[in-house]
């Protein structure tokens, strides 16, 4: 897995391209992601770099959680993400990940985050499921109908849409573009929508794409 | 709004843009690309409908031509957008004048706004008193300073 940066979503607006058309842009402010920890192969059994998004006051963080920082002596951070590099000798612990390195204007990125919840929702709204009539007697409302035959098959159906929780998930958009890297303000333009309400965390990873 | 959002918006937002009311009557000067030359259009009618705020916000157009009635809805903080002059201030009670689409002819005249006519003759250009985004940021004095500026250039 390649580095990636953690940010936070902090709501959308458009800019205009060279040609003088809008183009539909997220706006990320991008976190310190220090390098709060490096993995090794003889003491962790594999080659990583572990990331401290956004410093926090140390009473935010638990005894064990700031143990850690201490023993490194880097500041406290938050949230914490490894990523598995072949060689992790150019990364030291405490400096700022390299974001100019990482990502560029033009490049495509994935962007994952936690969707916004929806609740527990019905197969209506959580499938698009159609409806029943509402009125003329109908009893048949927006409830789900059948959930299959009787004794042949004998069960229900693996991975049939029913009722459940919507949303509040982790998500991932492929292959959006990044209009601008602001390092001076720390923030980020990247076309189109991201998963997640305003402030929600990101990370935001270079695509495997032959365009990159 | 956010204030972040807000630093990303505020270069791309115009100082120079008249006052744009409902009911007015405005001509806009759309740049248009035709065969790898750019030439600047008119187009003329009344304002039915704003939308949005920032570097989003439109205005919808509307004008009857050849019997047809067109509305165009232009973003008005677009550099494609050249400029809007206002032609005539109208008088009208509504946010949205949605009804103009029911009627035709004499019915869709809009009355002319009481001693606005003085105010367009005395601003040859579109007088800035403050650009409608940026009105609640900006003090009403600065864009018209900044308008005066532009014109002696």
């Amino acid at each position: 897995m390649t580095l990636g940066v953690i940010g936070r979503k902090v709501g959308m607006t458009q800019v205009f391209d060279d040609q003088g058309l809008a183009v539909p842009v997220t706006v990320v402010k991008l976190g310190e992601n220090i390098v709060t920890q490096k993995l090794t192969k003889e003491k962790n059994g594999y080659v990583a770099v572990q990331v401290g998004g956004f410093l926090v006051e140390e009473k935010k963080l638990n005894k064990p959680e700031l143990g850690s920082f201490k023993k490194n002596s880097v500041a406290a951070a938050k949230p914490l993400q490894e990523y598995r590099l072949e060689d992790n000798a150019a990364y030291n612990v405490g400096e700022n990940l390299p974001i100019d390195q990482i990502l560029k204007e033009g490049m495509l990125v994935d962007v994952r985050g936690k969707t916004i919840g929806k609740g527990f929702q019905g197969t209506i709204k959580r499938y698009n499921h159609g409806r029943g009539p509402m009125s003329h007697g109908s009893k048949f409302h927006r409830s789900m109908g059948s959930i299959g035959a009787g004794t042949t098959p004998g069960r229900v159906f693996r991975g049939l849409h029913m009722p459940g929780q919507m949303g509040n998930k982790n998500h991932c958009v492929r292959h959006l573009k990044v209009v601008r890297v602001d390092l001076d303000k720390k923030v980020l333009l990247i076309r189109g929508a991201v998963p997640g309400c305003d402030g929600g965390l990101l990370t935001i990873h270079p695509s495997k794409t032959k365009w990159n | 709004m956010n204030q972040i959002i807000q630093e990303i918006e505020a270069p791309l937002l115009k100082t120079n843009l008249p006052v744009l009311n409902i009911g007015d009557t405005v001509k806009v000067f759309v740049k248009i690309k035709e065969g790898g030359k750019e030439r600047t259009q008119g187009y003329e009618g009344v304002i039915i409908k704003r939308n949005g705020h920032g570097v989003g916000a439109t205005v919808t157009v509307r004008r009857v031509f050849q019997g047809i009635g067109i509305e165009r809805v232009f973003l008005l903080h677009s550099p494609r957008v050249e400029k809007i002059t206002v032609q005539r201030r109208g008088h009208v009670r509504r946010a949205k004048l949605y009804y103009l689409r029911e009627r035709t002819g004499k019915a869709t005249r809009i009355k002319e706004k009481i001693g606005a006519k003085k105010e367009l003759v005395g601003a040859a250009s579109p007088q800035a008193k403050a650009a409608p985004a940026a009105a609640p940021t900006a003090p009403a004095a600065e864009p018209a300073k900044s308008e005066t500026a532009s014109e002696q250039q």
